[in-house]
């Protein structure tokens, strides 16, 4: 069982979320989905959120992405306070320092993989070149192909490799193997995890399956929208010595 | 099911909207017009009945009453009515020049006389020993003329003063257009009614009569009661007996009302045809985004039928709601459109009716169009296996399209790649968008083009054909010398006198009666030209010269023979050949050089009137001295004619160039609206997308303005000419017995409607712009492609 070292990545504080709640009005009813969360998550490190169905991960983390914003507390990135920003400035905040990846891939169809990479090149400062983002996540012979061409896995590598193809300070991946197969979603993982290390990209990885926890810095429980736990790895696993 | 129903409704109400909104505006302008031309004829039918309009009628010089006695026992006869009329100048106040008026005679002790008039102000005359008269209502109007004012009167050349001791309207004159012009010019020409005593004493006409009026028994036989009648008044003169179809006032009303008529029908059709296709263009890309819909239904276990069905009651919805709105809107605006006809004909009552047999048309063709066009999607839907349906699209194959061969996508950005190879793949969206905004240019050139061809027709008739600045009309014909005195009149530059004469052509059973023109060789002022604005010229030589309208109805060509039959005094009848025909863009019209129609007359040089060159500064003066003239029965001013023409021609038909205006325009921009929310439909996901990536608001509305914009772009160049084929479509049904309209489209009318299309083009990117803007970017993520 090969393992990393937790080395000094840790110190730098990239979130601060105190006291965030996210109440939804469905007309009469209010859906709290978050509780009063608080959390920091650091520079480099690799959190999996895991938690019941409902439980308000995905609120959790969209409101991170600034993809929405929370009802009450604050939300710090670095020194962004995504709190009380409007729709543009979030805007500006995913397009410098967030890259998503969503269950289902949302490629463009109508562009090759190559091209829905390079779509964030035009939006970055510092992009990477969408040929090495693909190689990053193994998919360098498949640059010409379109969506439709590539199995589920592939086509979440790419869109991970445009996630990442602007060099984001964070990924943040809803259950990017929700829709996919054991096999295809360990390789799908590993590339997150290679990602993670090889830019030293803060990851968050929300999932159901508790196995990938292992792969983790840290997981994060969450439970009726409140963090019930939070537990340190030591030892990261690589993905491909899950146990599922 | 329902529930289904109510969901997807609620889900689709923006582009719901817009459907039946569509549709309803079809519906609204063929209901509407086609309430109002049936509103308009009964009331005419009614206002002919309730006052006794004439069924025949005939005018002769001068005749005893006991010939009036022998007319009422033609057998078929009903009842007679002698009368005297006369042509009288006025001379009036506010005006330089002299208005002509037709003085008719009324019995005022005859309770239920024919062509009874309606008094809209003022009572009958009285006073025996004063010159009362009934004025016609328009010249009243146009002249602020009531009852107890007075005016002068020029009678057998003796100045006389008549007292206006009421308004009124006659059946007889619907129409009041002078003899030679073409409109109604209420500012020159009126009718005046007074009792039948003091016009004998005023023209010499005790114990006579010069015109008789007849009412038929019912399935009495026309044609043979006017041969009599035509015997019976030869010997005194008569100028031919004709039926009402012929009555100058009711041709032009049924000429009117036929315009009508078939401008109801044929824009409104185009209209409602392609509200219609819409409706189903609409569909069909509505039922394509369902397919998934469809398919989870199908997989619950609902037969094709079920579903089937679920989707033609939402189509029979959508039509109820769009029929709905639009007989409503339909029925509301006939009205509106109905009293201004009859107040531009004046009739005394207004009998409303509602085109019921036409809604119902209009109904069901729309719901057969929207259901026959949504069937073939449904089917297509229904008879996927579930499975199938569910699968992601087939993978589609770019490297053949036309932007990767030409390397155009090379150049472009990825962002402007989505937008050419989404146009390019989903070709049946993008043909589907680019013909319904097509359809939308093509109905604004429909909906404004008369303007021009009316503008055109204007000028061809007025700065083109007819040049003279004045046409004076003869009491009786007049003499070389007597016309060379104009010469001397004041301002009078050039002077063009020609010869007319009332006749009678016939070829076969055809007969039509008009006045031949006889015209120098080459007139300089009155010109006749054809539809190529050419020239026609009256070389002396073998025959007539007839508009292409006249033998059309006479059913002649170049080298048949026509019967001319004389209508003067002296009638007789002669064969002619016909020389020539001619296409023009006015009513029937025959011609003749003036030498032959002296010969064909059997007599010297005589003129019936003149057509002068004056110069402008001059014109109050030659009026003057023709009011002193009592040779002269009638002038006209060109200019006037002119602006009486264009008030009459745009007051006719300002309300249906309006609607159809509006109307072109609220489809056009339904149609923009339409597909720009289907291309946000069709798009949420790759924008959302883009938004989530960071790109920013402004950024990803590029991607579908540009596309908006190109398929903007590309259905101009295929709606214009279509809305040239609806407008060259309309010409050709307005193409009746005596009127012809020239297909004339300038490009303004073009620019016109580009404008109007890329205004609304704008106006719904913006809208959708703003829908984009508030896309709930995490739920429209969340769902599967
Ligand atoms: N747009 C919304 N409107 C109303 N309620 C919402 C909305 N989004 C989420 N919720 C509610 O908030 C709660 C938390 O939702 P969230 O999506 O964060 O859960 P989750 O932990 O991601 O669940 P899952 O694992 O099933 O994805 C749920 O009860 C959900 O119903
Ligand atoms: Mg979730």
């Amino acid at each position: 069982m090969s393992t990393t070292k937790r080395g000094e990545k840790r110190t730098k504080v990239l979130f601060r979320a105190t006291g965030v709640t996210k109440v939804y009005q469905m007309g009469e009813v209010e859906v709290h989905a978050l509780r009063g969360v608080d959390l920091e998550l650091y520079a480099g490190e690799f959190v999996v959120i895991l938690g019941a169905s409902g439980s308000g991960k995905s609120t959790l983390l969209n409101i991170l992405g600034g993809l929405d914003v929370p009802t009450g507390g604050t939300v710090v990135f670095r020194d962004h306070r995504l709190t009380g920003a409007d729709e543009d400035q979030l805007t500006e905040y995913r397009r410098e320092h967030v890259g998503f990846v969503f269950q289902f891939y949302n490629l463009i169809s109508s562009l090759t993989a190559l091209e829905n990479v390079a779509l964030v090149a035009d939006i970055a400062q510092n992009a990477l070149a969408p040929r090495e983002a693909l190689r990053l996540v193994g998919l360098g012979e498949r640059c010409d192909h379109y969506p439709a061409q590539l199995s589920g896995g592939e086509q979440q590598r790419v869109a991970i490799a445009r996630a990442i193809g602007k060099r984001p300070d964070v990924l943040l991946c809803d259950e990017p193997t929700g829709a996919l197969d054991v096999r295809t979603g360990v390789v799908v993982l590993e590339a997150i995890s290679r990602i993670n290390q090889e830019l030293g990209t803060l990851t968050a990885v929300i999932t159901h399956n508790a196995a990938i926890a292992a792969m983790a810095d840290r997981v994060i429980h969450l439970s009726d929208g409140q963090i019930s736990n939070i537990d340190t790895n030591d030892v990261r696993v690589q993905a491909k010595e899950l146990v599922w | 099911m329902n529930r289904l129903l109510i969901a997807d409704l609620k889900r689709m109400w923006r582009q719901g909207l817009a459907i039946p909104l569509l549709l309803a505006c079809g519906i609204a302008l063929f209901v509407m017009s086609n309430s109002s031309v049936r509103s308009v004829e009964n009331t005419r039918n009614r206002y002919y009945q309730q006052y006794r309009f004439a069924d025949v009628f005939a005018g002769l010089v001068r005749a005893p009453q006991s010939l009036g006695n022998r007319i009422a026992e033609i057998p078929g006869v009903q009842r007679a009515q002698t009368r005297i009329v006369r042509d009288v100048l006025l001379d009036i106040d506010d005006m330089v020049e002299p208005a002509s008026c037709r003085l008719v005679s009324i019995e005022t002790d005859d309770p239920s006389p024919m062509n009874a008039v309606y008094l809209t102000r003022g009572s009958f005359p009285r006073d025996p020993d004063r010159s009362e008269v009934i004025l016609s209502e328009l010249f009243a109007e146009a002249h602020q003329l009531l009852p107890g004012d007075t005016i002068d009167c020029i009678m057998g050349g003796r100045k006389q003063t008549l007292r206006i001791v009421g308004v009124g309207l006659s059946p007889e004159y619907v129409y009041v257009v002078q003899p030679g012009l073409m409109l109604t010019d209420n500012r020159r020409y009126g009718v005046a009614w007074m009792p039948r005593r003091q016009m004998e004493a005023a023209f010499n006409m005790e114990g006579a009569f010069n015109y008789v009026s007849i009412q038929l028994q019912p399935h009495a036989n026309t044609e043979e009661v006017i041969a009599r009648l035509d015997r019976l008044t030869k010997p005194f003169g008569g100028t031919g007996a004709y039926a009402r179809e012929d009555q100058e006032s009711h041709l032009r009303v049924a000429d009117e009302m036929s315009q009508m008529k078939t401008m109801a029908f044929v824009m409104p059709t185009i209209f409602l045809a392609v509200s219609g296709f819409l409706f189903n263009i609409v569909f069909t890309r509505l039922i394509n985004q369902q397919t998934e819909q469809i398919a989870t239904l199908r997989a619950f276990g609902y037969r094709p039928s079920e579903v089937g069905w679920h989707y033609v009651k939402m189509v029979l919805l959508l039509v109820g709601i769009g029929s709905a709105i639009g007989c409503l809107a339909g029925m509301r605006m006939s009205w509106w459109l109905t009293d201004a006809y009859i107040r531009f004909f004046r009739f005394p009552t207004i009998d409303y009716e509602f085109a019921t047999r036409y809604a119902v048309i209009a109904i069901l063709s729309a719901a057969a169009a929207a259901i026959a066009g949504t069937f073939a999607a449904i089917r297509k839907a229904v008879s996927l296996q579930p499975a199938v349906a569910m699968r992601p699209p087939a993978p589609r194959d770019y490297h053949g399209l036309w932007a990767e061969r030409t390397g155009l996508s090379r150049w472009l950005s990825p962002v402007a790649r989505m937008v050419v190879r989404r146009l390019e793949t989903n070709r049946l969206s993008t043909t589907l968008s680019v013909l319904g905004m097509a359809l939308g240019v093509a109905i604004v050139v429909l909906g404004s083009f008369f303007e021009d061809t009316i503008d055109y027709v204007v000028s061809f008739q007025f700065d083109k054909s007819q040049r003279q600045d004045v046409n004076l009309t003869f009491v009786e014909t007049l003499s070389p010398s007597a016309v060379h005195d104009m010469q001397h009149l004041p301002g009078v530059s050039q002077v063009q006198p020609y010869r007319s004469a009332p006749v009678k052509l016939r070829h076969g059973r055809r007969t039509e009666r008009l006045a031949l023109m006889g015209l120098d060789e080459v007139p300089q002022l009155y010109r006749i030209l054809d539809d190529q604005e050419k020239q026609v010229t009256f070389p002396v030589r073998e025959g007539l010269t007839l508009s292409e309208k006249l033998a059309e109805t006479l059913d002649v060509r170049t080298g048949d023979r026509v019967t001319v039959e004389v209508l003067d005094r002296r009638q007789f009848v002669k064969e002619m050949l016909v020389a020539k025909v001619f296409p023009n863009f006015s009513g029937p019209a025959a011609y003749l050089n003036r030498q032959q129609l002296h010969q064909l007359l059997q007599e010297g040089e005589q003129y019936s009137g003149a057509f002068l060159s004056v110069d402008p500064a001059r014109l109050d003066q030659l009026y003057e001295e023709v009011k002193q003239t009592p040779t002269i029965a009638g002038v006209t001013d060109q200019s006037a004619a002119r602006a009486a023409f264009d008030e009459a021609i745009s007051e006719s038909t300002s309300i249906m160039r309006v609607v159809y205006a509006v109307f072109s325009i609220g489809i056009a921009l339904g149609v923009m609206y339409n597909c720009a929310i289907i291309i946000l439909a069709e798009r949420a996901r790759d924008l959302a997308t883009l938004r989530v990536m960071g790109f920013r608001r402004r950024e990803v509305s590029m991607v579908l303005l540009s596309e908006l914009a190109v398929i903007t772009l590309l259905s101009l160049p295929i709606g214009l000419p279509i809305g040239y084929a609806f407008a060259y479509l309309t010409t050709v049904a307005l193409d009746t017995d005596t009127q012809r309209f020239p297909l004339v489209i300038q490009p303004s009318t073009y620019a016109y409607a580009t404008v109007i299309i890329v205004a609304g083009a704008s106006l719904s990117a913006l809208y959708v712009r703003r829908m984009l803007n508030s896309l709930d970017l995490v739920s429209v993520l969340k769902v599967k492609e």
